[in-house]
């Protein structure tokens, strides 16, 4: 029971979606399945909220190394969250100026919003920046010609470095636009490189991924692959 | 550019003045074993500089570099030029600020564009913090420069819903039970551009702006292939997911503004059309950004050329031995 | 005190001084918010991003006006998101407590903005709104109308669903959320799969379909024709060099190495759009010191 309905929903659940697209008196229940699964995506929200804040404190009161950053975790936690839930700050829609709850919750100027523009928006931006930093360290360090594999791969990088900017565009301006080895212009090489070379890789990485997919869909739909359902 | 050293000579001194310690080792230990047990923090403070120094440059002179539009790009712009005035298009920000550096010229070119065009425009977002970048690009760009558009005539926002491609799934066919208020809390059936408007097939365009999951392959996969008669999209993407969207151009995705080089190549077009002679700033931040990518670029290149003269080197060296 | 530490220590001072002296000591001075005050409907104050250029001619204009002001709020809100994008970059030189501080107030603040942002936009109207249209009418959206205002009590199963889901929080018998963990799974296979088999399977062999001889207005073209013919000998060899049923050994062995040269072409043409995209990233935030934090740069003409 506990093992044997989930694999049933799994299955309704699947099939539901894969009849829709081919019969159309079942799009009403592909267009269900569908509504359901993107409710659920936002109850998965407060799930993880609620095993962020499990952790947090469970590290504070077993006061392990560092439980310090786990009460700013939580108190950063709980204040956006109530200000945000609770629309503080927030006015009233314009038309409902009786419903206090009525305004947007992203209203510029109300506490969430300052939460998102002052705190959320420089930390996640700035935690993405660095890793310009590391891929220029990534590159002194790591990236050798050893082989033919290798060296075509960094010269792809170089034309195309250079062909993304104004650097390539000057270097190779002297050929001719209209001639025989136009084509050796930087600008034209990252062209053909990108509409040609690396539209036929990614193509035949995507139909191989694409037959992963549909493989382990299937496994699972059809209850040969069981391990999302855990341990008993 | 001398003008700017003169002036601006305190920014190079200091810029000197922070490789001076690895200038004194280089002068101690050699060249060569400096750089061959280089530490990381070095090769970071280049990359600063290579990046802080143009856009420095480019704040105070105003300069860009020329940009010549790519083919993916024109027909970015042709694809929304085709457009009438009051054909409803769809906009999806589908990215948040962490890709914002990429992808926020775009939004902003590609909203501008639609205004001019005088087209309907329908905001909604896949990604939790998409809605928010809704916001900053409709007053940056429509309630700043477009006071005459009015919201629930001329553009509307339906803002976030959760379920990445199951949100693409659901409205393709019935956007209304997904969709029963705009973001602001008011009721569709009250926004008179919302009347008729059942499905997302009804749109002459989609414009996505991606940066990832959920973000164009799921537009790709979940609206345009299915309905590839009714459902035409074009799109914007980050650097790192360019590369794998070529496969579905041009027959699934006929045009394509690949990370900030397409951004500028874009704006250079709009603004030709539509800037006027002197161009708002704003409208300006992809190309200003070319300027630190032509310098960085150029950093990463010389250091895999010096790290790998330094290999080959050593490596001749041991043979040698 | 160590030699590195006491440069350090020099640094950062230099620097601290620095901004009190262009922050306090300086007519353009730096970091500072200025807002537009307006009457909203119904009485209600606005405050809209102003710039100080239009503050300095609405001062000019009269020196008494109100209109646009200073705001202490948002100013401390730009010193806040400099000090850290500053505390994130710190991480470069070593791991330390005001990054560690720094991460955990991302850690807190992301992840309530996400429950925020799934509460207002999904929960209330998709779920509670349904469910009962009346109860969301009351408080939160009064203009609910004609259908969405009618109860639709199907979405009781996903609100049971949500419910048991949240029992994964239990110690014990969090057995129960796998009905709505199968659920989603099950939801998330079926989707994927068809838009992976019609989208990237049928369609990408569809797109590779392409004429091997090219003729352009009545003339053969050469350049097409080449182009066609790699695309369709690289989507073979990379699916050659991905297939392992067969040893690559003789015609199939060269198909593969083929194959490889192809995909090393694509990983170099994604790593130098990778370094494209990183680059942007921290352009923007460099951007942001030099012109919203320190007002060194004007590109906006904002001042």
């Amino acid at each position: 029971m506990k093992r044997q309905v989930p694999l049933i929903i799994t299955a309704i659940a699947g099939f539901a979606l894969i009849a829709a697209y081919f019969i159309p008196y079942t799009q009403s229940w592909g267009e269900t399945t569908a509504i359901w699964f993107d409710v659920l995506a936002s109850i998965a929200f407060v799930l993880g909220g609620g095993n962020l804040l499990r952790v947090h404190l469970k590290k504070i009161s077993d006061r392990v190394a560092g439980w310090g950053y786990s009460v700013i975790v939580l108190v950063t936690f709980i204040i956006t969250l109530a200000v945000g839930l609770g629309k503080v700050g927030v006015a009233p829609a314009p038309q409902f100026p009786n419903y206090p709850w009525s305004g947007p919750y992203r209203q510029t100027g109300a506490p969430f919003w300052f939460l998102y523009e002052y705190a959320f928006v420089p930390l996640t931006a700035t935690m993405f920046a660095m890793l310009a930093f590391y891929i220029a360290s990534a590159a002194f360090r790591a990236f050798r010609a050893k082989n033919v594999d290798a060296s075509l791969l960094l010269g792809t990088a170089f034309i195309i470095l250079l062909g993304r900017t104004f650097a390539g565009v000057i270097l190779t301006e002297w050929i001719p636009p209209n001639s025989l080895f136009s084509g050796l212009r930087v600008e034209n090489l990252t062209v053909y490189i990108m509409s040609v070379f690396t539209t036929a890789g990614n193509r035949a990485i995507m139909i191989g991924v694409a037959l992963g997919i549909v493989a382990t869909a299937l496994k699972l739909l059809l209850g040969v692959d069981r391990s999302y359902l855990g341990k008993d | 550019m001398s003008d700017f050293i003169i002036h601006q000579w305190w920014l190079l001194l200091i810029v000197l003045a922070s490789f001076a310690p690895l200038a004194f080792k280089m002068v101690r230990e050699g060249a060569e074993n400096t750089l061959r047990e280089l530490d990381r923090g070095w090769v970071f403070l280049l990359m600063l500089w290579a990046v802080l120094v143009p856009i420095y440059y480019i704040g105070v002179t105003g300069a860009t570099l020329p940009e010549v539009p790519s083919a993916l790009s024109q027909a970015v712009f042709d694809e929304i030029e085709k457009l009438k005035p009051g054909d409803p298009v769809l906009f999806s920000f589908d990215y948040d600020p962490a890709s914002a550096g990429e992808l926020a010229p775009m939004a902003t070119a590609l909203v501008k564009h639609c205004a001019e065009k005088k087209l309907k425009m329908y905001f909604i977002a896949l990604w939790p913090v998409g809605a928010q970048m809704v916001d900053n690009t409709i007053d940056k760009v429509i309630k700043a420069d477009f006071p005459q558009m009015v919201y629930g005539r001329d553009y509307v926002t339906l803002g976030y819903k959760s379920g990445n491609e199951g949100v693409i799934k659901v409205i393709v066919t019935n956007l209304r039970e997904l969709y029963t208020t705009d973001s602001r809390g008011r009721s569709l059936n009250d926004i008179p551009m919302m009347q008729g408007i059942m499905n997302v097939q009804q749109m002459k365009l989609i414009i996505n702006i991606s940066a990832g999951y959920p973000g164009t392959k799921e537009w790709v996969q979940y609206a345009v292939t299915p309905y590839p008669d009714t459902i035409r999209l074009i799109a914007g993407s980050v650097g790192v997911q360019s590369p794998q969207l070529y496969p579905y151009i041009p027959r699934q995705l006929p045009g394509l503004l690949a990370a900030i080089k397409g951004a500028a190549e874009y704006e250079r077009l709009v603004i030709n059309k539509y800037g006027g002679p002197t161009p708002d700033p704003k409208y300006m931040e992809g190309l200003r950004r070319m300027g630190p990518q032509l310098i960085a670029h150029l950093l990463v290149i010389a250091l895999i050329v010096v790290a790998n003269v330094l290999y080959f080197t050593s490596r001749g060296r041991q043979r040698a031995r | 005190m160590s030699r590195e530490s006491k440069i350090w220590t020099a640094v950062m001072l230099t620097g601290l001084l620095a901004l009190v002296v262009r922050a306090g000591f300086t007519t353009t001075g730096m970091g500072r918010a200025y807002v537009h005050v307006t009457q909203g409907p119904n009485g209600i104050v606005q405050e809209d991003e102003a710039t100080y250029r239009e503050y300095r001619q609405a001062v000019a204009a009269n020196p008494a006006q109100t209109e646009y002001r200073f705001n202490l709020p948002r100013t401390i809100g730009i010193w806040a998101a400099a000090f850290f994008t500053l505390a994130i970059f710190s991480f470069l030189f070593r791991d330390n407590p005001i990054y560690k501080v720094s991460e955990a107030v991302l850690i807190g603040v992301s992840a309530a903005y996400w429950i925020v942002v799934g509460f207002w936009d999904v929960l209330v109207p998709n779920l509670i709104g349904k469910i009962s249209p009346s109860m969301v009418q009351a408080w939160a959206i009064p203009g609910l109308s004609g259908a969405d205002a009618v109860p639709k009590y199907i979405y009781l199963v996903p609100l049971a669903l949500g419910v048991m889901l949240l029992t994964r929080l239990l110690p014990k018998g969090n057995w129960i959320s796998r009905w709505p963990l199968a659920f989603i799974i099950g939801a998330f296979a079926g989707i994927q799969m068809l838009g992976y088999m019609h989208g990237d399977f049928l369609a990408q062999i569809r797109n590779s379909i392409l004429p091997l001889v090219v003729v352009n207005a009545g003339a053969f073209d050469p350049w097409d024709s080449i182009r066609n013919t790699l695309i369709i000998v690289g989507v073979l060899c990379c699916l050659a060099y991905f297939f392992f049923s067969f040893e690559h050994t003789g015609v199939m062995g060269s198909a593969s190495r083929v194959g490889v040269w192809f995909l090393m072409i694509t990983f170099g043409a994604s790593f130098g759009y990778t370094v494209m995209g990183r680059i942007a990233l921290l352009a923007i935030r460099i951007e942001y010191l030099l012109d919203d934090w320190l007002w060194l740069i004007d590109p906006l003409q904002r001042r």
